[in-house]
Order: structure tokens, then C-alpha cells, then sequence
């Protein structure tokens, strides 16, 4: 205790090691409580609208169930010391998006014009996919580092993928966003795993060229700004999403992929100079995009004047006008405080989109302020083990990467629910685990495989030194 | 379907969903791994007892692997005297404690003039403390000499690795 009289002024403490347990049974419990919330809502949803308990309860619980379980099952085999939250996380998200999806299907009005009946049941065989995929993820990836050797070949496979809907003939507008490209019956949306593929070359990419990023700078008024030659890949980064906006006409996609990218050059190289530039940039881009492209244009104009909006496509006006935003305020204004419960709100009068883009507006209105909240927590939550995972992580790359996926994800969930909220300009993009839609679940699965896989990595206990021979006590042989 | 019964599960709903959030948060509070740091000062007392019985085992555990040769004079703390980390202790407990600035070293450095894997101390066969220096920038000193190979720590020697100093106590 000396240490304690001597420097009374100083703060006092101990420490010690304490080794990682693997918390693979509080994952476990987590994961029941995941799946158990989604099947009350369910059941809640039943008794609203038929007055009874659905008749699909117990296959939807144990389809749920199932696939959680099997999940669980693979990160105890394959990442023993994950962390126990993403997972659960995840499937709270998922559960929740197929009882809404499911109470959305439940509208006439909705089965009325062909979005909703049968969107549920595949749902859950994309949400199927997307475990499938995140299984394999964990099987095959033994080691995020492998990833590190695929820097330019992602980088080339990140702009395949931006570009394919531009390709004639394969991709189509959407009503005005060309981000969908169709095979056959099936229509996928590549930018949600360009995400993915795009991290890893930003990953790969700035662990390499951090150093110059970072080093060689000079101050100017507190700011440290970088050499012309070194603001090379940012204004690459830059024109490149300035292309999507104008080509592809998403402002989403445009903001995932060049914010994604500041925030890893935040994070390679601890310069603030760069999340000024990247502002900057994206701000002037975004304004002179919004001046002259028509399509990015008008939905500027829906953010500005949501009820205008509404009246002109209420009156028939000519030209794209589209009444959902409004829809979807007036969603979230009845919903209130504590929300109407579930199955008891309107938010189907949003109709078009009412399951993927806008299916927030049914949170809000049916679970209220409060729910969203809890929501949005949620993502918070997953967001804070992605980080926490970079801060864990012992390597450069693995850290990049795992920063690289929970912004793109924190991004994503930003843009969207800033967008129906009206926010910001609403985008063609959809809240990842909720909203309908194939590429979505199975992109954002994948994305939770690979951020798994760094948090076991890096979670786990260092190895034992090994022996050394020559400490081995000597053994006397006497005749 | 009574009001009231649907009132009571929209209710019973969100808070459900907010039990889940506040389970999950649990969690990460109690995931919170890698080095306890024990406070002490404040409630000096209630923490003694703990800190005594600690301190109590490790020589015996030390005296067993040294077969039974119990040492004199075996430090049982390792104390950070200059720097930052003043004040901080490490109970010694036949583990091996790195400093560096990197955040996994038990002793975490906030210092520029440290490496991230600067020096390791640990016991050798005899219970005996040791410092290396991990091949650090700017070397590592026991008393004012810098090290170049392994080196055993008398009590009290002061180990200076940039601003911070520690000694080992008993």
C-alpha cells in the first residue's frame, strides 16, 4: 500500500488479466429471447386483425427458430469466441421485418395491387439464403486476413457490381433509380453487396497507403491538409460516386459508398482534415447533381415540400410525383408515443413500397415512438459491436474491415430511416433486416458473417507461449 | 378481440422489446474483458481483505513450481512511481507482464517515446523477476544502465522505459 501514502494525489488501482470467456451460452439465451420476441408479435398481429392466434404460428416460430438455431450452432463450432450479440441482434431484426411483412400481407389493400400475399413466406426463404450464406462465410473464412490478398481483385468486382445496372438490357429503372439488375424472374440489387466487397478493398487498399495519407501533411489553421498527389484516391472515390448519382440516379448508394470511404480514411489515418474534405466534397456534389439531374431533382423537391407532393400526385398532376413520403409522416404522426399496436394501424395507404423502402413507417406507427427507438437501438447496438470489434482486433486490416462494414451498415440504416422520415432526400435503399427483399437480407447476412468472424479473431486468447527446450528441468541418470 | 387485452399486449410489447435492449446492454457491460482495473483509495478497506488473500497465494504457488525453494524477499507488486500510470499496481503472480503502447500489454503505455511492444518482465525457473527489453526504439534502463539482454530486477530498482518508471516492491 505504500504506493497509496506516497502519492496520495494520484489515482490508486490494480490490474490484472482476465482471460475472454467465449459467452457462447449467453448468446445462446439471447437468441431464444430473439426468437420468442418476433412470435409474441406474431401472435400479437393474429389476434388484431382475425381475432385469433395465426394458424402459421408454430411453423413461422420453429422456421425462425430453426435457422437461429442452426446459425448459433455454427458460430459455436467454427467462432467459438465471437461476439454473442450479433447474432442475436441480427435475428431480432429479421424476426421482426417478417411479422411486418406478414401483417402487411394481411392488407387488401395491399393484395390489391400486387405488393403484398405472399411476401412472408419468401421472406423467410431469403432470410434461409442469407443464413446459408453466413454459414459458409464462417466455414470458408477461416481467417479475415485471407480477404487481404484480394485488395484489387474486390476493387474490380466492387465496380462490376456498381455498374452492372447500368448494363442495357440487364438492369432496369425502377421507378427512376437504376440500382436493380434482373437475371431471368429474379431481380438483385448489387450495390448491397458491392458494400461489402467495397470494404474490403478500402480495407486492403488503405493499410497499405495509410502512412503517406497520414504523414505527409502540412498545418494549416488547425487542419492538417494532405499533398495534392495524396487527395488522388479521394477525388477518385468521389467522381466515381458522383457517377452513380448521376448515372444511376440513387442518392443512397452514391452516399454508402463515399461515406464509407471517408470513414475509413478517418480511421487509417486519425486526420480530421479528411471528414472535412470528404463534407465538402459530398456536399458540392450532392447539390450540383441535385441542379441538373431531374430524377435526384424531384426527390429533392419531395424532401422539401412532402405535402405538395402529395396534393400534385393526389390531383394527377403530370410528371413523377409520389404522395409516400407524406404517407409515411402521417404514419409516424399516428403512431404516437406508444404506437397503435400491431395490426392496428393504416400505414398499408402508403401502398406502394409500404413492405421494403417505407417499412419503417409501419414501426412507427404501430409500435410508436418507443419502438422505434428500441429499433433503432437495436441497430445501434450492432454497430457498437462492429466497432468494438475493430478496437479489439489486433491487425490493421481486420480492424479497416470491420470499421469499413459497421459504417456502411450504420450508413445504410441512416440513410434510410433519415430518408422516410424526411430527413434527407429519400433514397431507393432499404432498412437492412426489416425491409422486403432478397439482396438485402442475404448482403447484410453476409456482412454479419464476416464481422463474426473478425470479433473471433480477435476475441481470442492469445495462443501459450510455447515451451522453451532449454528450461526444461534436466534429468540427473546416474548408473 | 377485447381493447383491452390488445392494450395490454402493445404495451407489454415495447416492453418487451426494451427488455431485450436493455438485456443486450447488460451484456456488453459485463463483456467489458481484457484488464480489471480495481479502484481502490475510496473503499481502501473493503478491498484489503481481497488484496491480502491475493497477494497471499502466489508466493506459495511460486515456491511449488521452484520446488519448494520459497525465496526471501520475493517482490509481490510491481508499482509505476514516474509518468502517467503513477500509482498503478500489478499484483505479481508468476504471469508475465508486458508494457508497450500496444492495447493489448497488461501495462498500457500512453507515451511517445515507447514502443507497442517495449519490455516484458516475468520469473524465471526460481521465482527470480526478469526485464527484456522487446527490441524497443528507445531502450528500455534498470537503474541508469540500458538493457541488452535479460536481466534480473533487485527490489526497488527503478525501470525506466521513456516518461514512466516502475519498481518492483514487496
Amino acid at each position: 500500500m505504500s504506493s497509496t501514502t506516497n502519492s496520495p494525489t494520484h489515482h490508486t488501482s490494480t490490474i490484472g488479466a482476465i482471460g475472454a470467456p467465449s459467452r457462447r451460452n449467453t448468446e445462446l439465451a439471447l437468441l431464444i429471447f430473439a426468437v420468442a420476441i418476433p412470435v409474441f408479435a406474431y401472435a400479437n398481429v393474429g389476434l388484431a386483425i382475425d381475432n385469433r392466434v395465426p394458424s402459421g404460428l408454430l411453423s413461422y416460430g420453429l422456421g425462425l427458430g430453426l435457422l437461429a438455431g442452426v446459425a448459433h450452432l455454427v458460430v459455436r463450432k467454427f467462432a467459438p469466441y465471437a461476439d454473442p450479440l450479433l447474432l442475436p441482434l441480427a435475428t431480432l431484426l429479421n424476426g421482426l421485418g417478417l411479422v411486418v411483412i406478414w401483417r402487411l400481407d394481411q392488407s387488401k389493400l395491399l393484395q390489391a395491387i400486387g405488393q403484398a400475399g405472399d411476401k412472408a413466406p419468401n421472406q423467410l426463404m431469403y432470410t434461409a439464403m442469407g443464413i446459408a450464406l453466413f454459414v459458409v462465410a464462417l466455414i470458408f473464412l477461416k481467417d479475415h486476413r485471407v480477404l487481404q490478398r484480394y485488395t484489387y481483385i474486390s476493387m474490380v468486382a466492387a465496380l462490376v457490381l456498381l455498374l452492372l445496372p447500368l448494363v442495357p438490357g440487364l438492369g432496369l429503372p425502377v421507378y427512376g433509380a437504376k440500382i436493380w439488375i434482373h437475371v431471368g424472374s429474379f431481380s438483385i440489387q448489387p450495390g448491397e453487396f458491392a458494400k461489402i466487397v467495397l470494404a474490403v478493398f478500402f480495407a486492403g487498399y488503405l493499410m497499405v497507403k495509410r502512412d503517406a495519407l497520414a504523414l505527409a501533411s502540412r498545418r494549416f489553421m488547425g487542419l492538417y491538409l494532405p499533398r495534392g498527389r495524396d487527395l488522388g484516391p479521394i477525388l477518385v472515390v468521389w467522381v466515381i460516386s458522383i457517377l452513380i448519382l448521376v448515372f444511376e440516379t440513387d442518392l443512397g448508394t452514391s452516399l454508402l459508398f463515399f461515406g464509407m470511404f471517408v470513414i475509413m480514411l478517418y480511421v487509417a489515418t486519425e486526420r480530421t482534415s479528411w471528414i472535412v474534405f470528404g463534407l465538402l466534397m459530398s456536399a458540392v456534389g450532392a447539390v450540383g447533381v441535385a441542379s441538373f439531374e431531374p430524377h435526384v431533382h424531384q426527390r429533392v423537391q419531395a424532401w422539401l415540400n412532402p405535402m405538395n407532393e402529395y396534393k400534385l400526385s393526389r390531383s394527377g398532376a403530370p410528371g413523377m410525383h409520389s404522395e409516400q413520403l407524406q404517407q409515411a409522416l402521417w404514419a409516424f404522426g399516428s403512431g404516437g408515443t406508444l404506437g397503435s399496436g400491431l395490426g392496428q394501424g393504416h400505414s398499408d395507404l402508403i401502398r406502394f413500397a409500404a413492405n421494403s423502402d417505407f417499412i419503417l413507417a409501419t414501426f412507427g406507427e404501430e409500435l410508436g415512438l418507443a419502438g422505434i427507438m428500441a429499433i433503432l437501438l437495436i441497430y445501434g447496438l450492432i454497430v457498437e459491436r462492429g466497432v468494438r470489434t475493430a478496437l479489439a482486433a489486433r491487425d490493421p486490416f481486420g480492424k479497416l474491415l470491420a470499421i469499413g462494414l459497421s459504417g456502411a451498415f450504420a450508413l445504410q440504416v441512416f440513410v434510410v430511416s433519415g430518408g422516410v422520415m424526411g430527413l434527407i432526400p429519400l433514397t431507393g435503399m432499404t432498412m437492412p433486416f426489416l425491409a422486403y427483399g432478397g439482396s438485402s437480407v442475404i448482403a447484410n447476412w453476409a456482412l454479419i458473417g464476416v464481422l463474426i468472424r473478425i470479433s473471433d479473431t480477435a476475441r481470442r486468447p492469445a495462443p501459450a507461449p510455447a515451451s522453451n527446450p532449454d528450461a526444461e528441468m534436466t534429468q540427473v541418470v546416474r548408473p | 378481440m377485447s381493447e383491452l387485452t390488445l392494450t395490454v399486449m402493445r404495451l407489454g410489447f415495447l416492453a418487451v422489446l426494451w427488455l431485450f435492449v436493455i438485456v443486450a446492454v447488460q451484456v456488453i457491460r459485463s463483456d467489458l474483458f481484457g484488464t480489471r482495473v480495481t479502484q481502490r483509495g475510496a473503499r481502501r478497506d473493503a478491498g484489503r481483505p481481497q488484496q491480502a488473500a491475493r497477494q497471499a497465494a502466489p508466493p506459495q504457488q511460486r515456491g511449488q513450481q521452484a520446488g519448494g525453494r520459497q525465496r526471501r524477499n520475493a517482490p509481490t507488486k510491481l508499482v509505476v512511481t514516474e509518468g502517467t500510470l503513477t500509482g498503478t499496481t500489478v499484483a505479481l503472480q508468476g504471469q508475465t507482464i508486458t508494457l508497450g503502447r500496444a492495447h493489448d500489454s497488461t501495462i498500457v503505455l500512453d507515451d511517445d517515446y515507447a514502443s507497442s511492444r517495449h519490455a516484458r518482465i516475468y520469473p524465471d525457473r526460481d521465482g527470480q523477476w526478469i526485464v527484456e527489453d522487446l527490441g524497443s526504439t528507445n531502450g528500455t534502463y534498470l537503474d541508469r544502465s540500458r538493457l541488452t539482454t535479460p536481466t534480473p530486477i533487485p527490489l526497488g530498482a527503478p525501470i525506466r522505459i521513456g516518461k514512466t518508471v516502475i519498481e518492483l516492491r514487496k
